[in-house]
């Protein structure tokens, strides 16, 4: 006889998740949400231990014999080393302000994301290894042993924060829990427990001078393809030049604005710009790269990477650096390049040989953000400039997170933008400037093997846009960062398809009008100025 | 009273239950922020979720399900694909609803022509199950092909430069035929 159907009988497999303790919950690695491991090849150039190979998702990682003595002596060194992590590592109340202020955890749910959790993950065995009271009083006190599952977690969720320091505004204390990523990191390089999205960058940089490993002649190629897309689209023929001594100032920008759209079209702006002006600076190909992925592996990586930029200014006899649209790179210059590599006291302090404005914030570093150069060259009317260029878009903007909360660039860029067109519009205000949401991809998140993870962590971001294209009908997004150009791009296919991504100075380069050029009927990507009406090409 | 008043003036009590049991599919930290935390830019999953839920319920109530309840679902769907759920996971928020409707209306189910009626409402809930799953199915293939655009572009990008590609001279893209709608087959 057939059993009697129960009314939630379609229903009866449990789909809630299990109710055990955060400690007792091990990382199932899924596609989609970790980050491909490093390349042998890549760990040995750097000279980086333990270069093996081996997948996450193996029950064996292949840790050295003793990894244990390893990550607690490293551990140790460090506690000593950074007082600010020891401060990190002790202060914690649990107040859980920071809680629901990462947008991984905003979109996804998982409780590790949770900031506080995710210091928790490195806390629980500093309180095993280094405090009486955690030594006791075990778990009551929140102290936990360290374990192969523990490496297991680390290295899943210290690769699923994007160290955006969004949860850091919010800490009563100001815990950088950015730091406490880097420190999980740097630990986890102690094991060779690294991902290749960051460390093939970072061998390539150390050995050519820029993330992508391209050598100086390729680098010549992709500026002559920009230089005729400029002759083309403007009529004017740009000569910049390379490696010279002498110049007054040197342009650093991350390798992406010359070698990946839409980051190409941010370059034919700098190029544009700097001709209009008849600016006395140069590029390098030794000092090819703003972009510094050692700040997602080590302080020490961080250091040798960030050195050629001062090496590079002194070799060239230039005044002072000038850097171009990206995120990362000024977290590097900002808070770290003067105590790292300085004092660059060969250089000068900057002054605009436009504007003769001294930029007295760059004083220590003698680097000036590109966003601050232009906007003092509008501010003083150097620009001619023609904002109906950029009429048919509709745009907004979004403040990358190192710029915002690193540096605490909000007005220039807007500034620059509202010059330059005429449609712009804000999102809304817990989205943006300081509590500006990542885009999901930073700090060498941004492979395609991360998709679903960056698409969840990226939700937020995508969520403000989709409110200021469904009200204003936003057509593009302009941010001022190399990944945001790259993850932003794949970000708004999958969340507002309609909205485009560009750089600050594409904008500049559309609306800047330019001795001798010809008549504008395309923008700087080669489309019609002019949004073309329906039937006309018919 | 119809089951169309009966469900209007139910709405409320439906509606608590069943946002418990859908957030209840995440963790209970996630659970309480999505429920609790009202910002919309602050919270969007949770701001989906109720939206969601609503057009859901509009739908049941006037029996028809519009527009606006394709576009909840599938803005659902777009955050359900990116989160960990396999696929029965991501879709099985609508079944859920049922057991919870029968329970609301246990005192007046007995009335045969309401019954009908409550039928009529279970299919209209699978209608939006299956539209739902295809949403869900169709952000799936979006991440790969998401995948698959980066990983192109970027390779793209370095046979241009090798001077290994050819342009096609016409303004539009090759169609299905493979080749440009401007050139002519000779």
């Amino acid at each position: 006889m057939a059993e009697e159907l129960k009314k939630d009988a379609l229903v009866q497999i449990d789909y809630k998740p299990p109710k055990k303790g955060w400690m007792d919950t091990p990382v199932e690695f899924r596609h989609g949400t970790y980050i491909y491991p490093a390349r042998a090849k890549n760990l040995k150039y750097l000279d980086l231990p333990n270069p093996r190979e081996w997948s996450p998702t193996d029950e064996d990682w292949k840790l050295p014999e003793n990894w244990k003595e390893i990550v607690i002596n490293g551990m140790k060194e460090r506690l000593d080393k950074y007082r600010s992590f020891k401060v990190y590592m002790d202060i914690c109340v649990r107040c859980g302000a920071c809680a629901d202020k990462c947008q991984f955890f905003i979109g996804g749910g998982d409780p590790k994301n949770m900031p506080v959790l995710r210091a928790e993950l490195i806390r629980s065995v500093y309180r095993g290894n280094f405090t009486a009271a955690g030594k006791i009083l075990g778990r009551v006190n929140g102290a936990r042993k360290l374990t192969t599952d523990v490496i297991k977690e680390w290295f899943y969720y210290f690769y699923q924060c994007t160290e955006c320091r969004r949860c850091s505004v919010f800490c009563p204390y100001g815990i950088d829990t950015a730091e406490i990523t880097m420190m999980g990191r740097e630990l986890l390089t102690l094991l060779g427990v690294n991902v290749n999205w960051v460390i093939e960058p970072v061998a390539n940089c150390y050995r050519t001078g820029n993330h992508l490993g391209i050598q100086p002649h390729a680098l010549m190629d992709m500026f002559e393809m920009m230089l005729d897309d400029i002759k083309d689209r403007t009529g004017i023929k740009i000569e910049p030049t390379f490696n010279r001594k002498g110049a007054e100032i040197l342009f650093i920008t991350p390798s992406a604005d010359y070698f990946a759209e839409p980051g190409m079209y941010t370059c034919m702006g700098y190029l544009m710009l700097f001709h209009e002006l008849g600016l006395d600076y140069t590029w390098s190909t030794y000092a090819s790269e703003g972009g510094n992925f050692g700040l997602f592996t080590s302080h020490e990586m961080i250091k040798r990477l960030n050195a050629k930029m001062y090496a590079e200014a002194k070799r060239l006899g230039v005044k002072w650096i000038l850097g171009g649209e990206c995120g990362h790179m000024w977290r590097v210059v900002h808070q770290y390049m003067g105590t790292l590599n300085g004092p660059a006291d060969f250089l000068e302090e900057p002054v605009s040989p436009i504007t003769g404005t001294k930029f007295e914030n760059a004083k220590s570093t003698k680097m000036v953000h590109i966003a601050e150069f232009t906007a003092d060259l509008i501010k003083n009317n150097k620009l001619r400039l023609d904002p109906g260029r950029n009429d048919k878009l509709r745009v907004t903007f979004h403040d990358s997170c190192n710029p915002a909360r690193a540096m605490g660039i909000f007005e220039e860029p807007r500034y620059i933008i509202k010059n330059v067109c005429n449609n712009f519009f804000e999102m809304p205000e817990n989205t943006t400037r300081e509590q500006t949401f990542c885009c999901g991809g930073g700090a060498g998140l941004g492979t395609d093997e991360m998709m679903e993870m960056r698409m969840r962590g990226g939700m937020p971001r995508a969520n403000a846009v989709q409110y200021v294209h469904d009200k204003h009908d936003v057509n593009r997004l302009t941010c001022m960062c190399a990944i945001d150009r790259a993850t932003l791009t794949t970000l708004m296919e999958y969340w507002v398809p309609d909205v485009k991504v560009t750089g600050i100075h594409e904008l500049v380069a559309n609306a800047l009008v330019m001795k001798g050029e010809k008549e504008r009927i395309v923008d700087i990507r080669g489309e019609p100025l002019k949004e073309e009406k329906g039937g006309d090409n018919v | 009273m119809n089951l169309t008043e009966l469900m209007t003036d139910r709405r409320e009590i439906v509606l608590k239950q069943w946002l418990d049991s859908i957030t209840a599919s995440y963790s209970a930290h996630a659970a309480s922020f999505f429920k609790q935390q009202k910002n919309r830019f602050a919270n969007p999953v949770g701001h989906t979720i109720e939206e969601t839920a609503n057009a859901v319920l509009d739908a049941l109530i006037h029996r028809e399900i519009s527009t606006a309840t394709r576009d909840a679902l599938d803005r659902f769907m777009q955050i359900r694909a990116v989160q960990d759920f396999t696929p029965s996971r991501a879709v099985d928020f609508l079944s859920a609803l049922k057991p919870i409707l029968q329970d609301a209306y246990k005192d007046v189910l007995r009335n045969a022509e309401l019954c009908d009626e409550f039928l009529l409402t279970a299919s209209l809930i699978d209608s939006m199950l299956v539209i739902s799953f295809e949403s869900y199915a169709k952000y799936r293939e979006k991440l790969y092909e998401l995948k698959v655009n980066e990983f192109k572009h970027m390779a793209f990008r370095l046979l241009e430069r090798a001077n290994l590609t050819f342009e096609f001279q016409g303004d539009d893209p090759p169609g299905d035929k493979g080749i440009s709608d401007n050139e002519t087959v000779k």
